[in-house]
């Protein structure tokens, strides 16, 4: 295999090497770009940018615009920086990420290792979940939200979250589930394992892949969301995205673009952070070895 | 007083029955093999004595205590899986004392049996390994050290050695038998494998679509098969099974093998039961086993019944320890099985001896055997 395809790579002349990787290598730019002018710009002070070179280096290097927008850039009214808020989406987050992957790992045990009358369509069901567009649900959402008294806080949008990522976790563990061998759970149930333990002690340990790719999903997804951030909290329960938005169109004064560029960049550094850290997980086979090899 | 007692147990899936009113018995220490075709219904009714898979009807009782409703757990049976079913994440160790850790065994004491059954399977230097770490053979012991370690009153096992390879597989079947010998502990046995059950049982149960075909010892299961199924199912090579017509002429009693009439061969039958004449002018079932058709050096001299046939030889398999020759008797292929040294050769005649005593007969449309 691996010969076959070093001797395929041999074959491949060297025009044809320097046309494909100088392709690579303009695509690549083309997307970094973006992200080197967001770089470089956040580290300018504002008149540099204002005189009109986005693509060059910085004359002089500050970190101002960093503070600046971390704690006193005016957000709204107040002149807190971002950090506020960044700690609410934290607090939102960590909880909503955390409840829906468990509860999807439950659902996916009961419907796949303890079937019962009904469950495909049950399955089915919260799978659809997965297609409903969040605009049409804001309304109903809100008044929920309003009866169980958790408009405006931080707790009401976990539960939201909380809500509608179970269809995509439910969905990730149930086909992880359906591979899960069986006899895995038949054996645990003969050592006297009940209903939790098996959970506990079997799945859960033995879904390190999936899990990772859960949290990914779910946590890109959560700390990315602005309907729901800016639909259902107050000032004082804004997740990051509400207020980075809050900070850009706040209008008085001059465009601090810098600070708006570093704002950018630090609310999407923990995404950037969660796949880092836990992308290398995602390749290791944790199953191996459980049955037959 | 039997053990191990299934009473009239049948099973549904829905409105498919696939166990149908199953009844056997083993006695305290007996290794019983359910032995079928795939589809035969005997994973399942494995499963339903593990109580894994509920039961529609009947009764399981192990040393004289109905079990039928019981948790797996509470029954007091252990169970090795075909696919041995390790805990990938735990280690050998941890993967043995799991169960005990669930019925709340203090720690010193896990760690005594544990220490207890990894000598006896000899898999001690092992026990901090992951079951990724481990051979086929290694995690087939550790499958059986964590049943051995709860110390059952039954032990299940599931087809455990098909996920060896051929030379592992006829170790382990060893190494089953010397444990089974040692420890003396009723073990129910699932196998497609009729070497394995014939090796290993002390009572063989075939199965054949969810219906018990014939209970008994090996040897009744391979000497008297009680049908055709039966007889097919169990030895390799199989018996051979050919139709031929019973005639009687002056007190001698006939059998033609084929119906064509020049490749037609006869037999004398010198012995005939009561049951047999009654199928004079009708056509039987003859069936012998290879090693009862065999050459003449090889043929018993104290079986009474040998019978002489020349039989045009077609392929010669030497297979070491005997020759297969292959012939035709009425137009339907035959094996023999003939000494290592035989003088045969393909396409030549050779005379082959026929062991009657060994012979069974069945009738053709319901199966069954008649003598």
């Amino acid at each position: 295999m691996s010969s076959s395809q070093s001797q395929q790579a041999v074959k491949m002349g060297f025009a044809t090497r320097l046309l494909v990787y100088g392709i690579l290598l303009i695509v690549a730019i083309f997307y970094l770009l973006p992200l080197y002018i967001m770089i470089v710009n956040s580290l300018k002070p504002l008149v540099e940018i204002q005189q009109g070179n986005m693509l060059s280096l910085p004359h002089e290097w500050t970190v101002a615009a960093w503070s600046s927008a971390w704690s006193t850039a005016q957000i709204g009214v107040e002149p807190t920086g971002l950090k506020p808020y960044f700690l609410n989406s934290l607090l939102m987050v960590v909880p909503a990420v955390f409840i829906a992957t468990m509860l999807g790992a439950l659902n996916g045990y009961v419907l796949t290792k303890w079937r019962f009358r009904g469950s495909e369509i049950i399955f089915a069901m919260m799978l659809l979940s997965c297609f409903i567009p969040f605009q049409i649900v804001i309304i109903p959402s809100a008044r929920l939200l309003g009866l169980a008294g958790l408009s405006g806080t931080i707790a009401g949008l976990v539960a939201i979250h909380t809500v509608y990522g179970l269809g995509f976790t439910t969905l990730f563990f149930r086909n992880f589930y359906e591979a899960f061998p069986t006899e895995l759970v038949r054996a645990a149930q003969m050592d006297g394992a009940r209903f939790f333990q098996t959970f506990w002690r079997i799945l859960l340990p033995n879904s390190g892949p999936i899990i990772v790719v859960t949290v990914i999903w779910q946590f890109t997804n959560i700390w990315n969301d602005f309907l729901f951030g800016a639909s259902f909290s107050d000032a004082d329960s804004q997740p990051m995205t509400v207020a980075l938005n809050n900070l850009v169109n706040s209008s008085t004064g001059v465009k601090e673009y810098n600070v708006h560029f570093a704002g950018a960049i630090l609310a999407a550094l923990p995404t950037l952070l969660v796949y880092i850290l836990s992308g290398r997980y995602f390749v290791r086979g944790l199953m191996a070895g459980s049955v037959k090899g | 007083m039997s053990f191990l007692n299934i009473q009239n147990l049948s099973k549904n899936y829905g409105t498919v029955p696939v166990l149908k009113n199953i009844s056997l018995e083993i006695e305290e220490g007996g290794f019983l093999v359910l032995v079928g075709p795939s589809g035969c219904g005997k994973s399942t009714l494995l499963n339903t004595i593990a109580g894994l898979e509920a039961i529609n009807e009947g009764t399981i009782t192990i040393s004289a205590k109905d079990v039928s409703q019981l948790h797996p757990s509470e029954r007091d049976i252990a169970m090795v899986f075909q696919s041995y079913a390790l805990y990938p994440n735990m280690t050998v160790a941890g993967n043995i004392s799991f169960g005990m850790e669930m019925r709340g065994v203090p720690r010193d004491e896990r760690d005594r049996s544990v220490k207890q059954v990894s000598d006896l399977l000899q898999i001690g230097h092992l026990l901090n390994r992951k079951p990724g770490q481990l051979s086929g053979g290694q995690r087939q012991r550790v499958a059986m050290g964590r049943a051995l370690v709860r110390k059952p009153q039954v032990f299940l096992f599931d087809e455990p050695l098909s996920n060896l390879d051929a030379k592992l597989r006829v170790d382990m079947r060893t190494e089953i038998k010397r444990l089974h010998q040692r420890l003396k502990t009723t073990i129910v046995y699932v196998t497609h494998d009729q070497v394995e059950a014939m090796t290993l049982a002390t009572k063989i149960a075939v199965l054949k679509d969810g219906v018990l075909q014939q209970f008994g010892s090996p040897a009744e299961i391979y000497n008297d098969p009680i049908n055709m199924f039966v007889a097919d199912f169990m030895g390799s090579p199989a018996m051979n099974l050919l139709k031929g017509k019973m005639s009687v002429t002056g007190g001698k009693t006939q059998l033609m093998l084929g119906q064509n009439e020049e490749r037609c061969v006869s037999i004398d039958l010198k012995q005939t039961s009561a049951a047999l004449k009654i199928y004079k002018d009708k056509d039987v079932i003859f069936g012998i086993r290879p090693e009862a058709l065999t050459d003449f050096a090889s043929a018993s001299y104290n079986g009474a019944s040998i019978v002489k046939v020349n039989c045009l030889i077609e392929v010669v398999e030497p297979a070491g320890s005997d020759t297969f020759a292959i012939t035709k008797l009425g137009g339907k292929e035959v094996v023999a099985r003939l000494r290592a040294d035989a003088n045969v050769q393909a396409g030549q005649y050779s005379d082959l001896a026929f062991n009657l005593d060994k012979a069974v007969f069945f009738d053709p449309t319901s199966q069954l055997r008649i003598a």
